[in-house]
């Protein structure tokens, strides 16, 4: 952008100015890859490259990227940008009819917000509950009368005890509601405070606070990969994750993952990143944004894999050594051998001489059959690996308080750069709205933001909050998005015509576009995402919808008891999925109305629909 | 030692080392062993009495051999726990009170700022406006350079920025 202003500027240009900016462009391009990087990234991702043969599930992810990720992102990032406003007023400016995508997409982000920071409040709480000698997830507790532990703890293992007592206090069943858990409205409250804190000035405050919460997660990746490639059995665990298996490209449920995994992990559809765009110049280039935010953060799901890979392979490897240890122990004490006779190392030699000299002996002691695979098999993805399975691990290593601050640090920071954007994609709407008049000041509209989705959460701070939890993340923040990012790539390719959007995007980057982004946003991405749409439902509906509940009455227990949802749930899951989506074809039908009703009185009028460049006709052009 | 528990147990004085028998000694140094009663005419002590004089005596007998319950195992007699050490307030509470404070301030300062920015912006807008009703000429400055200067016709007019007017859709 020029620095001095045209002589024959027209005086209405103020009132453009007033809009806040990015303080630098490194400000922008990291509150975006702060919101696309959250902790999908690091427990979902590698998840699904460990269960879809390791090495080869890169192949369809990257495909995906290219032809699903990037072009989204750019169109996202372009329609911020030209227009200018938040997600609601940029849908109604591209065409009235769409403006259902906009409010859509501003309720996904309401439903959303609720429960990320949830997930935040358990982090938090192992985060205080990690200053203590020892961690209290790594001992029993005692029974009532002392003679023994706890039968709940005992039965499974301490950390299962401490995730699903201590901290949720968790019912067998999703209908008894159980009462509020006062430490975890403290903490929840706690959360929604820190997201006050950084969001209360809108992209003033965040951009400051994004520095911190996007960088850090790197700096501890860093610390633990370093670690975690030098813990035992680490090279295990890398090489399980990594072994690449073609064989699970013939299956369709692998690509459609890919797909998913690709599409959630970049924050599409939310309405975020066209806030975080419309705070930009005009005249940036948003082309080179998409692609660097989209390459980073697969690149950062890549690399938050070898740390985690490393740490559970090194748990595995611990489990399977105490297996033996103990299998040990028990031959030694049967067979009066000398101590120090039977290692690790020649434990299957010994085991085969005594199964062939002593075979009853040997069946008579119950040994359990120790397999390193089955241990690495143990695979979990979500709240289950940070909070069960990572956590086990920590207990393992030396230091493990700091490890574990260090941990739930990182996962918080990672946590709440993304809610930054949630955050976003409903203030900045709400700021343009007609409604909120210009006397409110910012502070108050997130306070008021801040407070009210607060007491909404509290509903997941019930003992039965963590099951509430799964069922948005399944259906609120899944199937709408699918929905909202078709009627995005196809409102603007077919309603605000792609020749129009071209020379847009030409007049702000500079550049003509070319055959790639063409034929991705023409015909490439509204197929696939019709594709995946239509799969994830198919898939969806296959079934009665399940959960796994905790109920130590279980005959099974410690597995997890399956349940189905009663009727009632199955009725609000399918509202979640549906309410975000009814938007779109309300607001279209409304406007119909609307302009026929209009059109009694006045003459025919076309809907406006207006290009980038009136929107910005008061900047200046760059010299040529 | 055992010696010593049961003399401890029962406050009797007469049990001596030559009372504890023992058999089924091993090279991995277990073994089983009864206690006679010198004053009953060899018959056994109970094997209650002897469970029992042995968990008072555990911590005794196992820092006695630098042992602990795990490495020194007496089987059918379970190991009595160590009630859990509770500080008076959880320390997680402590921790959490700490930040709790932390986000509270950064909060209270951030209002407060915006309130003091906002004051000191109407401050300057209605002495802004003071200064026009007293109709003081405000001079404005572009690049160092005083505007008035710049309307003069030494200037020259740019055709390529005043062509473009026609380019834009009147509104």
């Amino acid at each position: 952008m020029s620095k001095d202003l045209p002589i024959d500027m027209p005086p209405e240009a103020p009132k453009e100015d007033s809009r806040p900016k990015w303080d630098n462009k490194f400000q922008y391009i990291l509150s975006c890859i702060g919101f696309a990087v959250g902790l999908g990234n690091v427990w979902r991702f590698p998840y699904l490259c460990q269960i879809h043969g390791g090495g080869a599930f890169l192949i369809p992810y990257f495909i995906a990227l290219i032809f699903e990720g990037i072009p989204l992102l750019h169109l996202e990032l372009a329609l911020g940008q030209c227009l200018r406003k938040g997600s609601i007023s940029a849908w109604s400016a591209i065409s009235p009819y769409l403006g259902g995508v906009g409010v859509g997409s501003w309720m996904v982000s309401v439903l959303v917000s609720l429960y990320y920071n949830t997930v935040l409040t358990w982090v938090m709480w192992y985060f205080i509950n990690s200053f203590q000698e020892p961690l209290p997830w790594s001992v029993c507790p005692l029974n009532e009368n002392r003679t023994g532990l706890n039968e709940e703890c005992y039965e499974s293992t301490a950390v299962n005890y401490f995730w699903y007592r201590k901290t949720l206090n968790i019912t067998p069943d999703i209908t008894e509601s159980g009462t509020l858990q006062w430490w975890l409205v403290l903490c929840l409250a706690a959360c929604w405070a820190i997201v006050y804190l950084c969001t209360i000035r809108g992209i003033e405050t965040t951009g400051k606070a994004i520095y911190v919460t996007a960088i850090f997660p790197y700096l501890v990746l860093t610390i633990f990969l370093i670690h975690g490639l030098t813990l035992p059995g680490a090279t295990e665990g890398l090489a399980y994750l990594f072994t690449p298996d073609l064989n699970v490209l013939k299956n369709p449920r692998v690509w459609l993952d890919a797909a998913t995994q690709i599409f959630f992990s970049l924050s599409l559809a939310f309405g975020g990143l066209i806030a975080f765009s419309s705070y930009n110049p005009p005249k940036n280039d948003c082309e080179k944004d998409a692609v660097t935010v989209a390459i980073v953060n697969s690149l950062t799901s890549l690399y938050a894999s070898i740390p985690v890979f490393s740490v559970l392979g090194f748990k595995a490897t611990t489990g399977y050594w105490d297996c033996l240890d103990r299998n040990i122990i028990s031959i030694i004490n049967e067979f009066d051998l000398p101590e120090q006779s039977i290692m690790r190392e020649n434990y299957t030699d010994w085991i085969t001489f005594l199964n062939s000299s002593y075979p009853e002996k040997i069946a008579g002691l119950k040994l359990k059959s120790c397999d390193l695979q089955e241990f690495l098999d143990q695979s979990v993805s979500g709240s289950g690996l940070a909070f069960i399975v990572f956590t086990q691990a920590i207990i393992l290593m030396p230091g493990s308080q700091a490890w574990a601050i260090l941990f739930f640090t990182m996962l918080f920071s990672l946590g709440l750069s993304s809610m930054f954007g949630n955050i976003e994609g409903v203030f900045t709407p709400l700021l343009e709205l007609q409604i909120i008049s210009k006397s409110i000041p910012k502070e108050l509209l997130s306070g008021i933001i801040c407070l009210v989705s607060f007491l909404i959460a509290l509903c997941f701070t019930l003992s039965s909050g963590s099951y509430w939890i799964d069922i948005f993340d399944r259906y609120a923040g899944s199937v709408p998005l699918l929905v909202i990012a078709f009627f995005e790539v196809t409102g603007v390719v077919y309603v605000y015509k792609i020749k129009r959007f071209s020379e847009d995007v030409k007049w702000m980057t500079g550049r003509k576009l070319n055959l790639y982004w063409q034929i991705t946003w023409r015909f490439i991405s509204p197929l696939l995402l019709l594709v995946v749409f239509v799969a994830f439902v198919a898939l969806q509906i296959q079934k009665p919808p399940t959960y796994t509940a905790w109920n130590p009455k279980h005959e099974d227990f410690p597995m997890k008891e399956e349940k189905a949802y009663p009727p009632w749930v199955q009725a609000i899951c399918v509202l979640l999925a549906v309410l975000p989506c009814i938007f779109v074809p309300l607001v279209a039908l409304f406007q119909l109305v609307k302009k026929m009703w209009r059109s009694k009185d006045l003459s025919f009028l076309s809907p406006e629909v207006f290009s980038c460049q009136e929107v910005n006709r008061n900047f200046s052009h760059p010299k040529k | 030692m055992v010696a010593f528990t049961m003399r401890r147990y029962s406050s009797k004085t007469t049990t001596q080392i030559s009372n504890v028998l023992l058999c089924n000694v091993t090279d991995r140094v277990s073994f089983w062993f009864v206690v006679t009663d010198s004053t009953k005419n060899t018959t056994t002590v109970p094997g209650s009495e002897v469970e029992a004089a042995i968990r008072m005596n555990r911590n005794r007998i196992n820092n006695a051999f630098l042992l602990s319950d795990k490495t020194l195992q007496f089987l059918k007699i379970p190991s009595t726990l160590a009630p859990p050490v509770e500080p008076s307030t959880p320390v997680w509470l402590i921790v959490f009170g700490v930040v709790l404070c932390l986000i509270v301030a950064g909060i209270v300062f951030l209002v407060v700022a915006g309130i003091q920015q906002r004051k000191k912006k109407n401050k300057e807008s209605t002495e802004r406006e003071n200064l026009e009703d007293k109709g003081e000429v405000t001079i404005t400055i572009e690049n160092g350079i005083p505007c008035e200067t710049l309307d003069l016709k030494a200037g020259h007019i740019n055709g390529v920025f005043s062509a473009d007017d026609e380019r834009f859709t009147s509104l």
